[in-house]
């Protein structure tokens, strides 16, 4: 004879990879690194944004990167010579990167150099508008990038990436007068679902606008110093 | 395809619940997946289906129930239901869409299972 049960669970589905971001979150913390999860489509600007990035900021902050293809080296392969660390996380044929990959990551990173010693991790994440929003990788704040040559329709169609970004780089606004594009209704697209997401255009061939990100991103490590200063005290 | 990692991360996590019940035959579980996520019902019943074989939950049902993308509006003080992939914003006052109330879940809800009782495994000797 069976008997037959019904349990409650109320577990989230990702709980697993929310665990190992909670973790990631923590070395982060425990290290005083402030890191990214840097995310948009194929051919954003991903890797370009992240040369000028390291190209300016490398003297004022200690910077690693993790970057995620499903394939090959070649975008870590541009960032190695910024002289930073770049760690390549090739993901096969998964199109996003987990928490347990970044895992993987800052243990190689952690074993090659004293991880207090660095102020930001930029992870670029595999191409992709849709899952990525999903996994999260412990980072503190999520970038998500859109160019002007993908339409101002894409914030309403991909809602969740814009919905949990942080901030948002509007790419190759250089391009804008070639196009049929009105970046207000990109913007206004974005502010119906996410209101206090910080917008910055900027253009990477022409350096418009990359001294606010780069003022963006020094906020972000300061407010991280801030706070690891009165954890202390 | 995410949903295979999401089916992997799923097994994962009722494997655990599985061996602290003593291992029960589980016959169906229940997920509550919202519409304002990454999520498809169909390719996650798909992938359930192959990488399920061969486990200890071969056999079970995944049933999906979906939820509904609703938003309150302080302004407004009532929820309304935004048109995903047209318009989120309030239709009414044309607030953004701040306080989602119902469409991000991503849930196991409940396992139906069934064990042998004593009468099953006990053999008495006469």
């Amino acid at each position: 004879m069976h008997q037959t049960f019904d349990a409650a669970l109320g577990i989230n589905l990702l709980h697993a990879n929310q665990q190992g971001a909670e973790h990631n979150r923590a070395h982060f913390d425990q290290w005083g690194i402030i890191c990214l999860n840097v995310m948009s489509s194929p051919g954003a600007g991903k890797t370009v944004l992240l040369e000028r990035t390291l190209a300016a900021l490398t003297n004022e902050f200690k910077i690693a990167v993790i970057e995620g293809d499903m394939t090959t080296e070649l975008d870590a392969n541009r960032l190695r010579q910024y002289n930073v660390p770049v760690i390549a996380i090739n993901t096969g044929r998964s199109c996003h990167l987990d928490s347990k990959m970044v895992a993987g990551g800052i243990h190689c990173l952690a074993h090659e150099y004293n991880p207090s010693d660095f102020d930001l991790l930029l992870v670029e994440n595999v191409g992709n508008l849709v899952c990525p929003a999903e996994f999260e990788v412990g980072e503190h704040a999520k970038v998500a990038l859109l160019s002007v040559t993908e339409g101002e329709d894409k914030p309403l169609k991909y809602p969740v990436m814009f919905q949990e970004a942080d901030c948002l780089l509007i790419t190759k606004t250089d391009l804008a007068p070639y196009l049929e594009i009105d970046i207000s209704q990109i913007e206004a697209n974005v502010r119906q679902m996410n209101p206090h997401v910080t917008i910055i255009q900027v253009s990477a061939k022409t350096n418009d606008g990359l001294e606010n990100w780069f003022n963006w991103l020094r906020n972000a490590v300061q407010s991280n110093t801030a706070k690891s200063v009165m954890s202390l005290t | 395809m995410h949903e295979t990692d999401m089916t992997k991360a799923l097994i994962a996590t009722l494997q655990d619940w599985w061996k602290a019940q003593s291992e029960p035959k589980i016959s169906c579980v229940h997920l509550v997946v919202g519409k304002f996520t990454c999520v498809e019902p169909l390719s996650l019943q798909f992938a359930f289906e192959v990488q399920s074989q061969n486990t200890f939950l071969e056999g079970t049902k995944l049933s999906i129930r979906e939820t509904p993308l609703i938003a309150f509006c302080h302004h407004c003080q009532q929820e309304y239901h935004p048109e995903i992939g047209i318009q989120y914003a309030c239709p009414q006052c044309h607030s953004p869409m701040e306080d989602i109330r119902s469409g991000r879940e991503l849930k196991i809800d409940r396992v139906e299972y069934s064990t042998n009782t004593i009468e099953d495994t006990y053999a008495p000797n006469f």
